[in-house]
């Protein structure tokens, strides 16, 4: 399957195809295509929207308006609770805690696990090990296979390595979690690359390091980008993994998060939670808006299992 | 000329090989296989809060199946699945076709169309949540604006609450489909449609009954992860319902978790995942084997 080439087609924005020749003229039809298309945009619109809108409003005109209502005396305060005093059960930190210590898990997550993949990918495909399909096909049911069915084992083993709840464990299961993916982007990545490439490498006198850091990895940008992002806004967006291996001092922002929201006493904050739920989106929807088309192609790439 | 090239750097080099697979050969032999069969050795004992070894034979998988809780779960799974995986291809599959018709603002549409798949499963919980709210959301709204008999409460009924959670899965999901057949759609031959519209063949009549079969491979794909997808449904439920009201939304995914922790049940936490695995190589199998037959096909390429 050529995603690859799909993608780049519809990345360019421009169909290559010339469907019809003649000028497109509206249409009733066309007219009920962008209807559909901007009430589609409406309802994906819609949650932003009301999450911005409610983040700026006071807890009273949340009460007399409706969720709708463009916020009439806006205020920064639920930014700023949320991010500094807002509280999950008896401790009231705000947010920033579970920020930085997403931030400290994310990011040597996403550096272990990407250059493990990539050197996985670069091993299996060109160097060929003999147990190599056998491993990859054990890895490859870690894409599907449900996180429960390892769990209880996986924190018996940490527990008895003393790092349960730390931040290393928690890198170290989400490179484990990760390395399925990963590898199997990079393995069908360096299968691509020639053979005569890696011959010449080898005749040259370049050893399995050299190789790998001076030719392979560097040709290899475009794939490094594309998993950096989806290690990045997945390993973020992550839940079940902090919730479990985390404990209460490495709970990443989404486990805080929901704690601030569903385990709050007395009237719940809602602007102060809406705030809370912007700000750990965030990091991903930038991620999303400034890399764009290498996004599509994380998901185009991705998707092509086997 | 290479066979001795290989011969005379062989020992050197091949260390380094299995010295750099050995993170790869840890995870996939200690944290992917031997826990995975840990687990299912647990679900043969009477494991509490700790594993033990009290072989109680088949005893975890037939108290499963007598617990309500679980059948309940199952039966929101598959009411989740279906109402997901249908609802997302489908709107997946129109945006993606009125995308592809040469439209105004392309780019605009698809960043619009996607970002929520950036979100996190907690946030779209956390959002629809408060949006789906009777005392405060839309129904709120529309008895505001005058429409008092308008009835939305599906996220405090407990046999409508599966429904927001398929609605939130349907907005957080949708442009990822959009995106996958969208890159199908462009791989598309471009003379199919001047030999269709030669042949005076209308346009929606070419995309079902030309374009569809061509892009089979995309299509099949999107089900299988989304059916994949589904069965690991955890977070979405916790942030927008917490698995109620009552138990209303239970999900396999949260009962084996509560088994885990709150329940202090490692037997029955094993049993339930053993069966969610079974399911899932149940069904990667046949892809697996429709994979490979697509590649027997093509060549070999891919």
């Amino acid at each position: 399957m050529n995603v690859h080439a799909q993608f780049t087609q519809a990345s360019q924005g421009k169909p290559t195809h010339s469907r019809n020749k003649k000028k497109i003229r509206f249409s009733p039809a066309r007219l009920g295509l962008y209807a559909f298309l901007l009430f589609a945009s409406a309802f994906f619109l819609l949650p932003l929207y009301v999450m911005l809108v409610t983040s700026f409003k006071t807890m009273d005109e949340i009460r007399a308006s409706s969720i709708f209502a463009i916020p009439m005396a806006a205020t920064l305060k639920p930014w700023i609770e949320a991010w500094s005093s807002a509280c999950t059960g008896l401790e009231c930190g705000g947010l920033r805690v579970g920020f930085w210590n997403s931030v400290q898990i994310v990011v040597p997550s996403v550096i272990v696990s990407v250059l493990i993949g990539a050197l996985n990918g670069y091993a299996l495909s060109l160097w060929k090990p003999r147990y190599g399909n056998l491993v990859f096909g054990i890895l490859m049911m870690g894409i599907f296979v449900p996180a429960q069915v390892m769990m209880v084992p996986l924190v018996r083993m940490l527990s008895t390595l003393g790092l349960f709840g730390s931040l290393p464990a928690l890198v170290l299961v989400h490179t484990i979690f990760g390395m399925p993916i990963m590898t199997l982007l990079f393995r069908n990545y360096f299968q691509s690359v020639p053979d005569e490439l890696f011959k010449a490498a080898r005749i040259d006198g370049g050893g399995f390091w050299r190789i790998f850091f001076s030719v392979m990895l560097p040709m290899s940008t475009p794939m490094l980008i594309v998993a950096t992002i989806m290690q990045v806004t997945g390993i973020w967006n992550d839940y079940l993994m902090g919730l479990i291996f985390g404990s209460a001092d490495t709970a990443p922002m989404t486990v805080q998060l929901n704690n601030i929201v569903n385990s709050a006493f007395g009237e719940r904050a809602y602007n102060v939670n809406m705030a809370a739920t912007i700000l750990t989106s965030a990091v991903p929807l930038f991620v999303y808006l400034i890399s764009g088309r290498w996004f599509v192609r994380g998901i185009a790439s991705g998707a092509v299992k086997g | 000329m290479t066979s001795r090239i290989q011969k005379t750097q062989p020992r050197r080099v091949n260390v380094w090989l299995h010295i750099a697979l050995l993170p790869m050969l840890i995870s996939a032999l200690v944290a992917y296989l031997t826990s995975t069969l840990w687990t299912i050795g647990l679900s043969f004992t009477a494991s509490r809060m700790f594993p033990n070894s009290r072989f109680v034979g088949w005893a975890q998988y037939e108290r499963l199946f007598d617990n309500e809780r679980w059948s309940l779960a199952l039966n929101n799974l598959m009411i989740y699945a279906i109402g997901a995986i249908v609802l997302c291809t489908l709107l997946g599959f129109l945006l993606a076709v009125f995308i592809d018709q040469k439209i105004r603002g392309e780019s605009l549409f698809r960043t619009v169309f996607l970002y929520p798949y950036a979100m996190s499963m907690v946030v779209t919980g956390l959002v629809w949540q408060w949006i789906l709210n009777p005392e405060q959301g839309i129904q709120a709204f529309m008895h505001s604006v005058g429409f008092t008999e308008f009835n939305f409460n599906w996220i405090v009924s407990q046999e409508m609450v599966m429904g927001c959670i398929i609605l939130a899965a349907v907005w957080q999901g949708s442009g990822f489909i959009m995106a996958l057949i969208l890159a199908a759609l462009r791989g598309v031959d471009a003379e199919i449609w001047k030999a269709a519209s030669i042949d005076g063949i209308p346009v929606w009549r070419t995309y079902i009954s030309v374009v569809l079969p061509m892009i089979k491979g995309t299509v099949i794909t999107a089900l299988t992860l989304q059916i994949i997808g589904s069965i690991k449904v955890y977070d979405m439920v916790i942030a927008m319902t917490r698995g109620g009201p009552g138990l209303a939304s239970e999900v396999p995914a949260k009962f084996i978790l509560d088994n885990i922790g709150l329940r202090s049940n490692l037997g029955q936490a094993s049993a339930a995942a053993t069966v969610l695995l079974v399911t899932v190589v149940a069904l990667v199998v046949p892809y697996y084997f429709y994979l490979k037959h697509q590649k027997a096909k093509t060549g070999g390429q891919h």
